[in-house]
């Protein structure tokens, strides 16, 4: 399979701060990564990176072939090729939810507004909400709002979608429905790449674990391995905190 | 003192202020739609990452905000004429020119308050509306069209009403060059018939009812898009 993502000796600064530090790695074409590490790691960092929300200062990424950060790139087109979803959902307050999901195919693919209203319905349907379609992001619950923002990404029809902290600002009782759309999207063989601290969702979905660490991907290994025997040992402190917060050393298999 | 309603209703008096008023809204009219239009374009170029062109918008901004607003009308009527080149001069001539210049005067001065308060609008919504806009494809210029404008334009609705009841009241400075507006023509039929108190009266009756007109319009807007909750 062809890569997806090519992430070629990406460095990136804040200021003084080494916020990525010579990253390198692939995502094939319908693979599923995770990306975990401990908070200040540089995950959502690095995932900003891949649509270009960041600039990066060293290395070169390439989208499906294409170079993300060239200059001279029109950034707009290739982003449109790219989904990405927000911890915090960012709807669009002022656009109902099937707005919400219109405007990228309207403004950016050029449909004409039928055409986009009713890919929107199908992707609100997709996502569960065939029945809020017109409401506003204020009337709909966290994991309604995130499940809208997901069905806004696939109308970019983008073959990758990324997501950072999809279900971290959601109420615990939200996390599933949002879940389960998001292991639907890759059973149909989409592109992913999710920063998450859910490892059930990490052991069932994912092909591949990156594990982050100081702007660093120290460990890249199939979910078996990496949560029997993670090889680096702030690979193994991490698992054991999230897992098991008070420290007892049971792990999920 | 006796106030006669049918001096004001006569047929001498009654067409002339009917012109008053009529001018006063047309000029307000049109100063408010180039003023926005002026003040959207002011706010697309601070968007614009170049020093020079902020730095201009500022200047701009600054000169209306600190300029009496008579002057900035009386330097493009007694000013402009004098840089334009002949040929435009006669042009512009030949139709109203105190109502033009008085008109982009008012204009280009509400546009300097309009943009303000649109850009404190748009402070209040949080950049992370931006990076979801960009995110799915839409330029700077399409971000702050579809996505920032619209809940910036519901925050500013009540400043922009405020300055909008300026810009009405501000009408009557045309006067000063002649414009026939309501206050000029108020001031015009006085002096003919010495009857102060009747056109006085119609005078601010018309302007407090402009004024209750555009509060309704604003309190209908604000209705009508209600400021956007975040979820
Ligand atoms: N705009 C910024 N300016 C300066 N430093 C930043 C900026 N954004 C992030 N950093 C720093 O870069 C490092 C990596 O941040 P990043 O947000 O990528 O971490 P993360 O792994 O996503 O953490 P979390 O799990 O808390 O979301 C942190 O130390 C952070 O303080
Ligand atoms: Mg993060």
């Amino acid at each position: 399979m062809p890569d997806m993502i090519d992430l070629q000796h990406v460095n990136k600064w804040y200021g003084q701060y080494h916020a990525l530090n010579d990253v390198t790695n692939q995502v094939k074409k319908g693979e599923v990564v995770v990306v975990c590490g401990p908070s200040g790691s540089g995950k959502s960092t690095m995932i900003r990176t891949l649509n270009r929300l960041e600039p990066i200062q060293g290395g070169r990424i390439f989208v499906n072939g294409e170079d993300i950060h060239a200059v001279g790139r029109d950034i707009n087109v290739l982003r449109a090729g790219i989904g990405f979803v927000f911890q915090q959902f960012n709807l669009f307050p002022h656009l109902s939810a099937r707005e919400n999901v219109m405007l990228s195919p309207l403004k950016v693919a050029g449909m004409t507004k039928a055409e986009a209203s009713e890919l929107a319905a199908g992707l609100l349907e997709k996502v569960g909400l065939g029945h809020r379609i017109d409401s506003m992001p204020a009337q709909l619950s966290g994991g309604q709002q995130q499940r809208v923002a997901i069905a806004r990404a696939l109308a970019q029809k983008s073959p990758l979608i990324l997501f950072d902290e999809p279900t971290s600002a959601l109420d615990p009782e939200m996390v599933g429905e949002v879940l389960s759309v998001m292991k639907q999207l890759a059973a149909e063989g989409m592109t992913m790449v999710v920063v998450t601290h859910e490892m059930g969702f990490a052991q069932e979905v994912a092909d591949r674990i990156w594990f982050m660490d100081a702007g660093q991907i120290l460990e890249d290994s199939l979910p078996a391995e990496f949560f029997s025997n993670p090889q680096h040992p702030r690979a193994r402190k991490f698992l054991s905190d999230v897992l098991e917060p008070r420290g007892a050393a049971t792990l999920p298999y | 003192m006796d106030f006669q309603l049918s001096f004001l209703l006569s047929a001498d008096v009654l067409p002339l202020l009917f012109k008053g008023m009529a001018t006063t809204v047309r000029l307000f009219a049109c100063a408010w739609v180039l003023g926005m239009l002026v003040a959207l374009l002011l706010v697309g170029l601070r968007a614009v990452p170049w020093r020079w062109l902020d730095w201009l918008v500022a200047v701009f901004v600054e000169y209306h905000r600190n300029v009496p607003t008579v002057v900035q009308i009386m330097v493009w009527y007694f000013g402009m004429p004098e840089i334009l080149p002949r040929d435009i001069k006669l042009w512009i001539n030949r139709g109203d020119t105190e109502f033009l210049f008085a008109m982009i005067a008012l204009a280009l001065n509400a546009s300097a308050f309009f943009a303000e308060d649109i850009r404190s609008g748009m402070r209040t919504v949080p950049h992370t509306q931006l990076e979801a806009a960009r995110s799915i494809g839409l330029s700077a210029f399409g971000a702050l069209w579809h996505v920032i404008l619209p809940q910036a334009l519901r925050i500013s609705v009540p400043p922009l009403i405020n300055r909008a009841l300026i810009l009405f009241k501000d009408t009557s400075l045309a006067m000063a060059i002649g414009v026939v507006e309501m206050t000029y023509q108020t001031k015009a039929i006085e002096n003919l018939t010495f009857r102060s108190m009747e056109v006085f009266v119609a005078a601010t009756l018309f302007y407090l009812v402009a004024s209750l007109v555009l509060m309704a319009l604003g309190a209908w807007f604000n209705q009508r898009f209600p400021p956007a909750h975040k979820g």
